[in-house]
Order: C-alpha cells, then sequence, then structure tokens
C-alpha cells in the first residue's frame, strides 16, 4: 500500500528532477545551528545564486557585504574568480578571513554589464570555489542565467550588489532569481570596558530564499576562518531569532 | 661577399647507425651495403673498417673473409638523407642559411654571422665541436665559394680558405674534388689530368668539347666565376588551416563554424608534432580584398579546438563581412611543446588535482584583455596604497601574503576624502565627524596605529599618518587618519571602509 507520505515524496522528487538539480546539491554550513537549522539543506546551496546586500551608512561601500562574502569564499575549496567594476576592494583587509591573495584572481571591467559575462564565464569553469561579483543591476533574466550556469557547474555564484545613487539603491528590491538574498547591516557590538574594539557584530537577514522563510540574526563578523557566530550576550535569548 | 661553409660528414652512414643504436662500439669495424644485381656491396665503411683495409665497393664476401666479425647493416639512403635534413635544421643555430648537401655535406653560408661566434676559425671549431660531440666525424672548410669548400673539405685538409685565395686553393686538389662524374674523372686521368689547376690552365673550347659542359660548369664553380646559390632549408614553421569558398559567406553563425572546422584542423597537425598553440591569428579576406584579422593568445599551450574556436567567439562579431567572405586563414604564429598528460583514469576520480585554470583565464582575457585579468600580490610596505601589487592571473603562487593580524578594511577609499571631527582632547580620537555632509557618533574607537613615509622608497616628502579604527552608534566601523599630529595642524580623512 502507497502511503500519503510516500506519494509527496516521490512529487518532491519528481519536482526537484524537472528543477534539473536532483541528487547534484552540495550545501556549506554556516556554523551557526540557528542559521543553518533554518535553511533548506542546512547550510548554503553551492551550485546557486547568492546575493548580498549591505545596508547601513556607508552601504555604498559594502565593507560588510564584503566581508561577509569573503568568509563564505574562504571557507570553500578552491580557486575564486573576483569580478568588479570599482578598484576600491582592498585586498589585505581579505586576510582578516584567511581568503589567501594565491587564491584570488580577479577580472575588472568598467561597466556592471561587462561584469555578468565574465560571471558567466567564472561558473562555466568546474572546480572554482566560489565567483564572486559586484554588480548593481542584475535582472531577472541575468540572474536566471547565473542560476543555470552555477546548477550546471556547482560553482556557488555570489553577488554583491553596489550601488552609488538612490536609483540603484531601489534596484536591490526588485526581484530576482537567485536563491537567497542576505542583507548584511552593521550593529554595535560588546561594548570593551578598557576601550578599544572587538569583534564587529552584524544583523544578518535572509531578506529571500527559496524553500525557506525570511529571517534575521544578531551575528558576531567572520572570524579569521571566515565564520560567524552567535553573540555570547545573546545566544542565551530566547526571541533572538524574531528581532529584525 | 659570400662566405660558405662546406661540412663534410667523412663515415655519415655508420655514424648515423652508431648514433641511432648506440652500437656496435666504435673500434669495431662497421660497413653499410648494398646490393647491385645478386652482388653486396660495401656502400660505406667506418674508420675503424677502414683501418683494417674495407673500402667502399669492396665485395661483402671478401670484406667478411677479411674481418671475421664485421657488423654488416643494409644501406638506407631515404634515412640517411632525412637525419641529414634534421642536422641541418639543427644547424641552423650557426647561421639562417642552411642547407643539406647529399650525400654526406651540408652547407652553411655564413656571410655576416662570423662575429657572432668570434671570427671564422671560433664558428668552424665550434662548429666542429658540436657535431664531433654528437658522435659523427666530420671535416669543413670555409671558402669564398660553396665549390671551394666543398673541395677543400673532402680533398684538402679543411680550414679556412682567406677570401681571395680560392684559385691558389683549389689548383693544387685533384679533380675529383670538382664534383664530377666517375666517367668524367676517369676520361681526365686517361688523358694526363690529374690536378685541377692543369685543367684550369687548359683552352676553354676544346676543353668543353673533351670533357663536356659539366666539367667547364664546375670548374667556374670552384673558382668563383660562376654563381652558385644554396636554397637555405625552411624549417616547417607556423601551422596554417585555411579554406577558401567558392560562393563568399556571409552569415555570423557560418564564420564562427569554419573556425571551429579549422581549429579542430589545426590542433590535429599540432596534435602530429607535438606542440600547442600560444598565440592564434585569424585572418578573414573579404571578396573586396579588404580583410580583418584577429588575434588571441592563451596562458598555456593548449590544442583544445572547442576552447581555441571559443575565444574568437566574443571578437568574431566585430567583423564586418561587407560583400562577403572569400578565404578564412587561421595562424598559429606561436607555438610551444605541448605533450599529452593522461589526467584522468577510467574508475578512479582525479584527486585534489589543482584546478587548471589557464582555459578561463584565456577566456576572461579574450573579452576583456589582458591587464585585466591579475591576481595581487603583497608587497613588504606599510602604506597602504603600496601594499598590493598585480600579478599574472597564472603566476606561480607568492606563497607569501599580508599579516592576518593587521587591522584592515576590505574597502579602500581612494583618494582619501576630508573629514570634520570634534574631539575630547587635541591627540583623542574623535567623538564624532562629518563625512560627506552626515554627522557620526564615535562610540568605540581603536588606535593609533603610527604609518610613516619610506623613505629608502624614495618618499621625497616625509609624512606621518596616525590611523584610528572607529566604530559609530549605527555599529559602522571606518578607517580614519590624521595626517599630522594634533598639534602640527593635521587634518582627518576617511580612508577606509571595515566589515
Amino acid at each position: 500500500m502507497v502511503t500519503r507520505r510516500e506519494v509527496i515524496d516521490d512529487l518532491r522528487r519528481q519536482i526537484e528532477r524537472l528543477g534539473g538539480t536532483y541528487g547534484s546539491r552540495k550545501f556549506l554550513p554556516f556554523g551557526v545551528l540557528a542559521l543553518d537549522r533554518h535553511l533548506p539543506g542546512r547550510g548554503l546551496t553551492l551550485g546557486a545564486l547568492h546575493e548580498v546586500v549591505e545596508h547601513g551608512p556607508a552601504a555604498e561601500f559594502a565593507g560588510s557585504a564584503t566581508f561577509f562574502t569573503a568568509g563564505i569564499a574562504a571557507r570553500l575549496k578552491g580557486p575564486v574568480l573576483w569580478c568588479l567594476t570599482r578598484r576600491d576592494l582592498f585586498a589585505p583587509g581579505l586576510m582578516k578571513v584567511s581568503l589567501h591573495p594565491d587564491r584570488v584572481i580577479y577580472a575588472e571591467t568598467n561597466r556592471d554589464a561587462d561584469v555578468l559575462p565574465l560571471i558567466e564565464e567564472g561558473l562555466h569553469q568546474k572546480g572554482l570555489g566560489a565567483v564572486i561579483g559586484e554588480v548593481s543591476r542584475l535582472g531577472l533574466t541575468t540572474s536566471r542565467r547565473l542560476q543555470v550556469a552555477a546548477e550546471a557547474s556547482g560553482v556557488p555564484a555570489l553577488v554583491i550588489r553596489r550601488w552609488w545613487t538612490v536609483a540603484q539603491k531601489d534596484l536591490t528590491k526588485l526581484p530576482t532569481a537567485a536563491s537567497t538574498r542576505w542583507r548584511v547591516s552593521p550593529v554595535p557590538s560588546e561594548v570593551v570596558p578598557a576601550g578599544g574594539l572587538k569583534r564587529g557584530r552584524w544583523q544578518v537577514e535572509l531578506v529571500r530564499c527559496r524553500g525557506a522563510e525570511p529571517r534575521s540574526w544578531i551575528l558576531e563578523a567572520c572570524n579569521a576562518q571566515g565564520r560567524l557566530a552567535l553573540p555570547a550576550d545573546l545566544a542565551n535569548r530566547q526571541d533572538q531569532a524574531q528581532v529584525r | 661577399m659570400r662566405r660558405v661553409v662546406s661540412l663534410y660528414l667523412l663515415t655519415w652512414p655508420t655514424d648515423r647507425i652508431r648514433r641511432k643504436f648506440g652500437d656496435p662500439p666504435r673500434e669495431k669495424p662497421l660497413v653499410t651495403v648494398n646490393k647491385q644485381g645478386s652482388r653486396r656491396l660495401i656502400a660505406s665503411a667506418c674508420l675503424a673498417a677502414r683501418k683494417v683495409g674495407l673500402i667502399e665497393g669492396m665485395a661483402v664476401a671478401k670484406a667478411q673473409a677479411m674481418v671475421p666479425d664485421l657488423h654488416i647493416i643494409d644501406a638506407d639512403p631515404d634515412g640517411e638523407s632525412a637525419s641529414l635534413r634534421q642536422l641541418a635544421e639543427w644547424l641552423i643555430r650557426f647561421s639562417p642559411v642552411v642547407a643539406p648537401d647529399p650525400p654526406d655535406g651540408i652547407w652553411i653560408d655564413i656571410a655576416g654571422v662570423e662575429h657572432l661566434f668570434g671570427g671564422e676559425e671560433a664558428l668552424l671549431n665550434k662548429l666542429i665541436d658540436r657535431v664531433e660531440n654528437n658522435g659523427i666525424h666530420a671535416r669543413a672548410a670555409i671558402a669564398d665559394v660553396p665549390g671551394a669548400a666543398w673541395a677543400v673539405a673532402r680533398y684538402g685538409k679543411g680550414g679556412i680558405i682567406p677570401p681571395g685565395r680560392t684559385v691558389d686553393a683549389v689548383s693544387a686538389l685533384p679533380v675529383q674534388a670538382l664534383r664530377l662524374s666517375h666517367e668524367t674523372v676517369s676520361t681526365m686521368h686517361r688523358l694526363g689530368v690529374e690536378r685541377v689547376g692543369q685543367l684550369a690552365a687548359m683552352p676553354r673550347a676544346p676543353m668543353v668539347r673533351r670533357f663536356g659542359r659539366e666539367a667547364s660548369l664546375r670548374l667556374d664553380q670552384a673558382l668563383g666565376h660562376a654563381f652558385e646559390p644554396i636554397t637555405p632549408m625552411i624549417p616547417e614553421e607556423a601551422v596554417i588551416a585555411s579554406r577558401a569558398f567558392a560562393e563568399p559567406i556571409g552569415r555570423l553563425e557560418d564564420l564562427k563554424l569554419v573556425v571551429r572546422r579549422l581549429a579542430e584542423e589545426m590542433c590535429q597537425s599540432l596534435g602530429n608534432r607535438g606542440e600547442g598553440v600560444r598565440r592564434l591569428d585569424l585572418i578573414v579576406r573579404r571578396v573586396d580584398q579588404k580583410g580583418a584579422s584577429l588575434r588571441v593568445g592563451t596562458a598555456k599551450a593548449t590544442r583544445d579546438h572547442v576552447h581555441l574556436a571559443k575565444l574568437f567567439d566574443e571578437k568574431i562579431e566585430t567583423v564586418d563581412p561587407g560583400f562577403g567572405i572569400e578565404e578564412i586563414v587561421l595562424v598559429a604564429n606561436r607555438v610551444d611543446p605541448l605533450s599529452e598528460k593522461q589526467t584522468v583514469v577510467r574508475g578512479i576520480e582525479a584527486e585534489d588535482e589543482a584546478v587548471d585554470l589557464s582555459q578561463l583565464v584565456d577566456r576572461l582575457t579574450a573579452r576583456i584583455g589582458e591587464d585585466r585579468v591579475y591576481r595581487l600580490a603583497p608587497v613588504q610596505s606599510r602604506v597602504p596604497e603600496r601594499m598590493t601589487r598585480r600579478i599574472s592571473a597564472l603566476a606561480p603562487p607568492s606563497e607569501s601574503s599580508w599579516p592576518e593580524s593587521l587591522e584592515r578594511p576590505t574597502r579602500l577609499l581612494d583618494p582619501p576624502e576630508s573629514i570634520m571631527t570634534t574631539a575630547l582632547l587635541p591627540d583623542h580620537p574623535p567623538g564624532s565627524f562629518i563625512w560627506r555632509r552626515v554627522r557620526y557618533k564615535v562610540t568605540k574607537a581603536d588606535g593609533p596605529e603610527r604609518i610613516t613615509s619610506e623613505w629608502w622608497l624614495g618618499d621625497e616628502q616625509k609624512w606621518i599618518r596616525d590611523y584610528y579604527r572607529l566604530e559609530t552608534t549605527e555599529g559602522a566601523r571606518f578607517w580614519i587618519f590624521r595626517d599630522a599630529p594634533m598639534s602640527e595642524g593635521g587634518r582627518w580623512w576617511m580612508h577606509g571602509f571595515f566589515a
């Protein structure tokens, strides 16, 4: 006798197979239980497109989003392709997440429209750890292309949405075919009695995710291994997951 | 003025066999043999064989009777001339004009290159050294004309005939030195003509009647009265694949298809030569005689035709077919040796194999240009603007990196922007600042970290920067600096953004 559950499982498998990603998905756990438990697959889907947007003061420079993205790339194996349009990236800062300079190949263009083909080119290359792209305009069609390319090769595409004008900032709110969209905004860090600065702290929001509800967490910024962590003083708070 | 080397390989057929098989040892007599009818005659004999009295043209049976442990190998004229050609190609290192002179010689025109070797004598010594080091007995002569050099190398002692002394050098040599046929030589001998000088002294008209045109031509060539060209050997160089069309084509899709086919053909012929493409040119000839050419380069030698064709895909759209394209030529104008390597074994997956990024880099380079695909390498410097250096994307790993403990931002503002600050005390970090017309209140700060100008790198102006890391009430982190102590009127600058 076929139970109801088996029928549903079978249908689910058929749907996944239609999506072309059946059985080939891999995930990268964040190492933060609250985060991983919430994500389908218990981690970041590797063969997929992910967007990172920064929110807060000086968001046009995307310092935190860059760090967040570099942290993910650093924990993946293999070389990283970084496609950029502006020359404001400061590579020595990436050593804080142990993204070694030998691992990163940069490809630089002047225009947004030229970056997208480069990202796609990188996604066709099997064996890359990740492709990081900095764009402000990412339409539905182009994001779908990137998503399909990422699914085919298993290389994750991490797109940092940059913006310099209000109009460009509004673009980052439009829907894309990315499988997740993250919003990273800095929040005040733990107070150190003796003065000085400790590890930074972010509000990491999962704004959009295929197969999971939006949610937000307060997390400690990436450490030297590129890992996020729950803040010690917030770890036991009951309602922290509801903070938005 | 011409200066020609004639290189004479004394025992080329047997030397070749020794080089090829490494056997028999030099002191054992070795001969090559060819058949004339049912008789087997010695075609050539090595030095050891000559020493025991074996000569060319002797019957093998007799030779075997004289030397019981004689090594006998069938002569291979085709193989010999092919090997001679290879040797000549190798000698292109001495001069660009080199030609094989079958069966046992090589011409080298050294006019204008001898100074590279330190004179003719040094060149000649070096040439003979190199050839003898390879186990080939050789003698060489340099003269004004090929015929004289040939004669002196074979029938004289070799060496250098000074310019203008050709006649003296040649006239004492036997008439065989004129490259004449056997019949002519024996006719001359019958008539008592033994030396070249005798022949040259004879009245020309009766001489031609008696010995034929050949004798007079060879004599003129040896004495330098008649010009004898040396046809330089052209090594098989650029690999070319081309296609001409009976009907001009104009569609881009067709063009791409043809390029793919040509790339495939080219890779096949490169495969036979064990080479891979580093630089590839595509030449398009249009009906109206206008042409276009595209060039792509690869970071590593490759024979992957799909990859090569793909490199053109981007650029091919810039080709204007006009009224149609008549011919497409693909030229591999730079190649590197490339040998096959087994990377995948059936059933066993490659593990931890370093990812080959050369194809990705090629594709990116084809799109945006070589200088825009790069890696950043650390530079031993404390000045933020100088901490990175661009290196080629496929440069070997630098291994070194920036220190992890350094608190550095992920984004740098270049050039730094001036900010207005207020501070509690002159040398304290600011309590608040205004950047881009927005006021930020500082809650936490760390610093200062002093970075000074590097006089050893030629910084003419001496400067000091005191860097602070700040966190504002919202939690955003900034990297700012003061360009001089407050007491000296230092100003504040925004320089970077942290996570």
